[in-house]
């Protein structure tokens, strides 16, 4: 099987946010950056785990400048065979979503893997759009994923529960949590990475439709006020007048 | 140049954020001086209230399997066929899998995760969503003529302007489907976590699951959903589908109990957008304090069942 895993660069989550130039941009300073956890821990891991029981391929791909290389390194050392990095800016998701469909267009892959969304802008969007560009079958937030011969069945999540769906046809997945559990990368798999492929290739023009025009930070939250624990009819009486809650 | 908003039936009706979507979609056919129609997909029997929403025309479609292709084609033809330019979802399991392509295939722009009416400045639209996970709010502009918008669950109340509508079965084919649903598994009789208004979620500090009852009790009193943290999850003494929080479901309801849960920040970040927190812990030093409306300090066994009990009390007067 040829699988493709997309992966994205974001600020690790404890990271505190604040923005520059008017709001316009994120600032960087000091923050440490990761792999998207759920492009990691789920979607590459899986990848691999089909990798390793029905044989095969896993490329990743990225969008993003050579500072983004650290990331695809850490991919190559989890398990990853080789990597693909599209020298772009990656602005918006359709912006992104093009890049790795003009790519995957020339490679007939099985299955595309993404994260069931990026922990930066939380958009859902890159799968869906992949899936269109390459008439693929598309299946967001996926638990579970068995294949058998050229059927995969699919468990997605939907509100309160799971669908499991069956297709013979190729298929971009967004990994959610119960698909794969992380893998640290061992001493082995860190040396071999750096030997691994990692081709970087030019962007194609896409025209932008959407832009953010500026970031602020929402309101602070007033501050706890503290009700005595023995006095629940007062946090009742707070719920249902001040807050309108109940 | 219409709006068209998507919603779809659950169990036989519409329910609250569907008509949450129609009196957004009909806020934002105002701000762009057009009507606000609706696709309503699957059986339906109150179909006709989201007119009362202020939905000028709905057509419908009956029970489909889902399958992303085929709900995009039909959405794309429908949109067409009412030449409508700016289509609305609800930011749903639904959503994700389908406006994505629907972007692609009209060539539209599209944001996601939506949470403020969209403001008109000249023929491009401004629109506010949260990101890195509520710790920033980012204003978009779409400047394409078609425009996508997946609305947070919440973000407004549905408002009453109108009378029922008639509604219309749709007359666009319906594609044929290459995928194959074999098992639609969910849970019945509650809220889900995402469309919950109110939530009780615990977590290790109930020191098993057999202590359970008491945070079953408080929710049943209050008709809200259950939920956990994830190390509660993980430790199996509540199911997977309960865990709220960055890995797990992320939630904004309108009241969020969080008991006997510290506040780690990828808890936080699946719940922060909750309206009111109120956060009971024995420790003071817990960090979910400083994200908190109300906070209790002291032994949830003692707390929560008296909390239940001026619920019970409250309810009666």
């Amino acid at each position: 099987m040829k699988l493709l895993v997309c992966i994205s660069k974001t600020p690790d989550t404890t990271s505190k946010i604040s923005f520059v130039n008017n709001g316009t941009q994120y600032n960087e300073e000091g923050i440490s950056f990761i792999m998207n956890p759920y492009d990691e821990w789920y979607a590459l891991v899986k990848a691999i785990e089909i990798k390793e029981k029905n044989g095969g391929t896993v490329t990743v791909i990225n969008v993003g400048d050579a500072s983004n290389d650290i990331v695809i390194r850490k991919a190559l050392a989890i398990g990853a065979d080789d990597a693909i990095r599209v020298d772009g800016k990656p602005t918006s998701a359709e912006y992104v979503a093009k890049q790795i469909a003009h790519i995957a267009k020339q490679q007939a892959y099985d299955i595309i893997f993404t994260g069931k969304e990026t922990i930066d802008y939380n958009g859902s969007e890159v799968g869906p759009m992949v899936a269109e560009l390459l008439d693929y079958d598309y299946f967001a937030f996926a638990s579970d994923l068995s294949i058998d011969g050229s059927k995969k069945t699919v468990s997605r999540e939907i509100e309160g529960g799971v669908e499991i769906t069956t297709s013979t046809n190729p298929i971009v997945v967004s990994a959610a949590k119960g698909l794969a559990e992380q893998r640290i990368p061992n001493m082995q798999g860190i040396m071999m990475s750096k030997r691994k492929p990692l081709e970087i290739v030019n962007p194609i023009a896409v025209a932008e439709k959407v832009s953010v025009k500026i970031h602020t930070l929402p309101e602070a939250k007033k501050g706890v006020k503290l009700v005595d624990s023995n006095d629940m009819d007062e946090l009742v009486r707070l719920l249902h007048e001040e807050a309108k809650a109940l | 140049m219409s709006v068209l908003i998507v919603i779809e039936a659950v169990e036989g009706k519409l329910n609250k954020g569907a008509f949450e979507i129609c009196t957004y979609g009909y806020k934002t056919s105002k701000v762009l001086g057009t009507t606000c129609e609706a696709l309503i997909i699957g059986d339906a029997h109150n179909a006709t209230e989201v007119g009362k929403y202020g939905v000028a025309n709905a057509l419908q479609i009956g029970n489909i399997s889902f399958d992303s292709k085929v709900f995009t084609q039909i959405i794309a033809k429908t949109a067409n066929d009412l030449g409508a330019d700016t289509i609305i979802f609800r930011h749903n399991s639904t959503a994700k899998n389908v406006a994505g392509r629907l972007a692609i295939r009209m060539d539209a722009g599209l944001v996601s995760g939506v949470k403020s009416i969209p403001q008109a400045n000249g023929n491009t639209l401004l629109v506010d969503k949260s990101v890195y996970s509520g710790k920033a709010i980012a204003t978009y502009e779409i400047n394409s003529p078609v425009k996508v918008l997946t609305v947070m669950g919440n973000t407004i109340q549905p408002e009453i302007v109108g009378e029922a509508a008639i509604v219309t079965l749709s007359s666009t084919p319906i594609p044929a489907s290459t995928t194959q649903v074999i098992e639609r598994k969910t849970i019945t009789g509650i809220v889900p976590l995402p469309e919950a208004e109110m939530v009780v979620s615990a977590g290790r500090g109930m020191k098993g699951p057999e202590n359970w009852a008491i945070i079953e009790e408080l929710a049943s009193e209050i008709g809200a959903t259950t939920a956990c943290s994830r190390p509660v999850a993980d430790a199996h003494w509540r199911p997977h589908h309960e865990h709220v929080g960055q890995t797990g479901v992320a939630i904004r309801p309108n009241l969020y109990f969080a008991i006997g849960i510290s506040g780690a920040i990828q808890h936080l970040a699946g719940v922060n957008s909750s309206k009111t927190i109120v956060v009971i812990n024995k420790d003071p030093e817990a960090p979910f304090f400083k994200a908190a409306d109300y906070g209790v300090v002291g032994d949830l066994f003692e707390i929560v069942p008296k909390l239940t009990e001026a619920i019970r009390r409250f309810k009666q007067h």
